[in-house]
């Protein structure tokens, strides 16, 4: 059984600080989603975990065991890269086979193992083909056979679906999800895309610059996020956030103006500590909703009917620019005066990002 | 549109033309002379007008046969013996200037084997062609594969992210920059009988065991001396070559192999190597013929000798086209040396090909 866990895990290259110090508890059998925009540090995270870069500061540990030190054979992980970096001179069969051929499993059990595999992943049709005669999304799955063939404690894929289009995308991602439920693994993923990050994991980590800024599960990191990052980084579209005083405070509330908005009193979740503070107010896009006497007031600029949907953007009269996520068909015309109103409670405050 | 298109593909063939004409004027126009002056018996200056001869060249150059000589015996039927106790035979000159056997008149004993009291010669009409053939055979047989492979083994070692690796690819590749003149001069004096470079270190790192030995002076010595010097001088291209087909690899198909645990070999096996597939068939077709064209090495040091051990076929054309001013037999040789390329790298082609 393998927990996954990091302890102050660190990395630099020469003197730069790449990787500053992350904490990561991971159950057996969870799936963990490493999310951030690029150069967060992610990949190279689970790089190290892998054994494909090595650990500078801290403990990385595998199933209980303090693994820094190993190759990556000996982690029992297995990965999936963004280019699947399948061989173009095996068949599906070979490449499916390879890490078995190289532990030199005898032929029936090997063979067994790959039909297995090919059977959960439905590309017995393909294991005769070459690479070259493969669609992008067929290769995805070569790469996932392969990974999955050796029954690794621990998957790591790495931005896997990065390279298929969109529709294709949706499938694969399903396709993962259940590949999870049927093999009790340990999963860690690393993805830019908040889309995936939402619908796969049973826990995400937030990174940004090397740091960890917010871990837990999705909806929880959605509905109570601790900082800006986090809160602009899930969701789409992104939350708005402007710039807001406090005016006054309680144990629970702060009353909180800004230009365009009229003053309004939000939960600060402790984050507020003193009347005049400079603060950022955070709310969803989809939180918002055309009323006459709305407290976010301003001239529509751009509008979006996407049929299910209308997207509103307006400006306030700081020339701050807001979105709002209707949930039905609305026509707004560019120059139109409009009011928004929201529900307070689902407002948030956070101290401004650095 | 139209004119602006033909402009185009013009300017392309003018672009195209310096190339072109360089390799016509100086390759295909030579060659298909050579053909030509192969069926006549030209000499490079001569008063006599130059006669068709057809295949004649070719015959003289390529015409061997194997005659059996039976040992001499006296009036009872016995065998003579020489002085060693061996059989005694027949000159061959009694088989090759015989009126009776006209066909081998003028051909020359190119080796002999024993079977039973039997000796078999082998006559050939040209024996110093046959030599030069047989020892280019020999030069490509060990060159190719031990410079290909030496090459692909320095070409791993240099590969690696080490700091000042560069230092020695240069050295590596440094004997290819000299000119093969300058390198050929040079292993001569490591190569002297006397207190040549090689023969001193083989004596200092004996104590003085090791007898010298003149290397080019020999004939069992002096193709091999050769040789080990050639692959020494090419070895650094090919390992460039190599390298650069080892930088089309992947990185990742490293990782994957890691993750999967491949060992060393076992990723020089399955990643390496098949990655090298197309350097492989280029490395060993140069190798091959630039093997096949064997010259200022020879040229330089043994001029073919001793005892015509380091002929070889260029060396030959050129000693026959200018040396003995008998341009169309010069030209039958590179005529024949082409037709052995083409075929070898045909076949190497064939035997390398991607097998779907």
């Amino acid at each position: 059984m393998a927990s996954v866990s990091l302890k102050n895990v660190q990395k630099n290259f020469g003197d730069t600080l790449v990787i500053k110090g992350v904490d990561i508890e991971i159950e057996h059998g969870e799936f963990v989603v490493f999310v951030g925009p690029s150069g967060c540090g992610k990949s190279t995270l689970l790089r190290m975990i892998a054994g494909l870069e090595d650990i500078s500061a801290g403990d990385l540990s595998i199933g209980e065991k303090v693994v820094n030190a190993l190759p990556p054979k000996e982690r029992g992980v297995s990965m999936v890269f963004q280019s699947y970096a399948i061989f173009p001179h095996m068949t599906v069969r070979e490449n499916v086979a390879f890490g078995l051929t190289i532990a030199k499993v005898p032929d029936a059990e090997k063979n067994a193992k790959v039909q297995n595999a090919a059977r959960i992943l439905q590309m017995e049709h393909l294991l005769d083909r070459r690479p070259n005669q493969l669609s992008g999304g067929q290769r995805q799955r070569v790469a996932i056979g392969r990974a999955i063939v050796r029954e690794p404690a621990v998957f790591l894929f790495d931005e896997p679906l990065s390279n298929l289009d969109a529709a294709l995308r949706m499938d694969m991602r399903m396709e993962i999800a259940n590949l999870h439920k049927q093999l009790d693994a340990t999963m860690i993923y690393v993805t830019h895309d908040q889309v995936e990050a939402m619908t796969l994991a049973d826990k995400i980590v937030v990174l940004r610059d090397g740091e960890v800024m917010q871990a837990g599960a999705p909806m929880d990191l959605y509905l109570e996020p601790d900082n800006q990052f986090v809160a602009g980084f899930l969701g789409s579209p992104a939350m708005n956030f402007i710039q807001v005083n406090v005016s006054e405070l309680d144990a629970t509330h702060a009353m909180v103006i800004g230009p365009g908005l009229a003053p309004t009193r939000v939960p600060h979740r402790g984050r507020a500590h003193t009347a005049g503070q400079s603060m950022t107010f955070g709310l969803r896009p989809q939180h918002m909703w055309p009323a006459e006497d709305g407290k976010l007031a301003g001239v529509v600029g751009i509008s979006e009917r996407l049929g299910s949907e209308t997207v509103v953007n307006f400006r306030l009269q700081d020339d701050s620019s807001l979105i709002a996520s209707l949930g039905t068909d609305q026509i707004f015309t560019p120059g139109q005066t409009v009011a928004f109103d929201f529900d307070p409670e689902t407002a948030h405050l956070f101290a401004d990002l650095k | 549109m139209n004119s602006n298109l033909k402009n185009t593909q013009l300017a392309g063939w003018l672009f195209a033309l310096p190339g072109t004409a360089l390799i016509f004027l100086f390759i295909v126009l030579p060659f298909l002379f050579a053909i030509g002056l192969s069926l006549t018996n030209q000499r490079l200056i001569s008063p006599n007008p130059t006669e068709f001869v057809g295949l004649d060249n070719y015959q003289r150059l390529l015409s061997v046969s194997i005659v059996t000589l039976s040992p001499t015996t006296d009036a009872q039927g016995q065998i003579l013996l020489d002085d060693n106790g061996q059989p005694k035979y027949p000159r061959l000159r009694s088989i090759t200037r015989n009126k009776a056997t006209p066909e081998y008149k003028g051909m020359r004993e190119w080796f002999r084997w024993h079977s039973g009291d039997q000796a078999k010669v082998v006559i050939a009409r040209d024996v110093v062609f046959m030599k030069a053939l047989t020892n280019t055979l020999l030069f490509v047989l060990f060159v190719a594969p031990i410079q290909a492979g030496l090459a692909l083994g320095l070409a791993l070692l240099v590969n690696q992210k080490l700091a000042g690796i560069n230092v020695f690819r240069t050295i590596y590749f440094m004997p290819v920059v000299v000119s093969i003149v300058v390198v050929s001069l040079l292993w001569r004096f490591i190569y002297d009988g006397n207190n040549g470079l090689l023969n001193s270190v083989l004596s200092s790192l004996t104590w003085g065991w090791f007898t010298p030995i003149d290397w080019l002076g020999k004939s069992e010595t002096a193709l091999g001396s050769i040789m080990a010097m050639s692959v020494w001088q090419g070895v650094g291209f090919h390992m460039v070559i190599w390298l650069s087909g080892l930088q089309t690899i992947s990185p990742t198909y490293y990782e994957a192999g890691d993750i999967e645990g491949a060992s060393r070999w076992q990723a020089f096996r399955y990643i390496t190597w098949p990655g090298l597939r197309h350097t492989a068939v280029l490395v060993l077709i140069v190798i091959t013929m630039q093997a096949f064209a064997l010259f200022a090495q020879i040229d330089v040091m043994t001029a073919g000798g001793p005892r015509d051990s380091t002929q070889t076929l260029v060396f030959q054309a050129v000693e026959r086209g200018y040396g003995k001013q008998d341009i169309s037999g010069g030209s039958t040789i590179s005529v024949v040396l082409f037709v052995i390329v083409l075929c070898i790298s045909i076949l190497q082609r064939y035997l390398t090909r991607e097998r779907t």
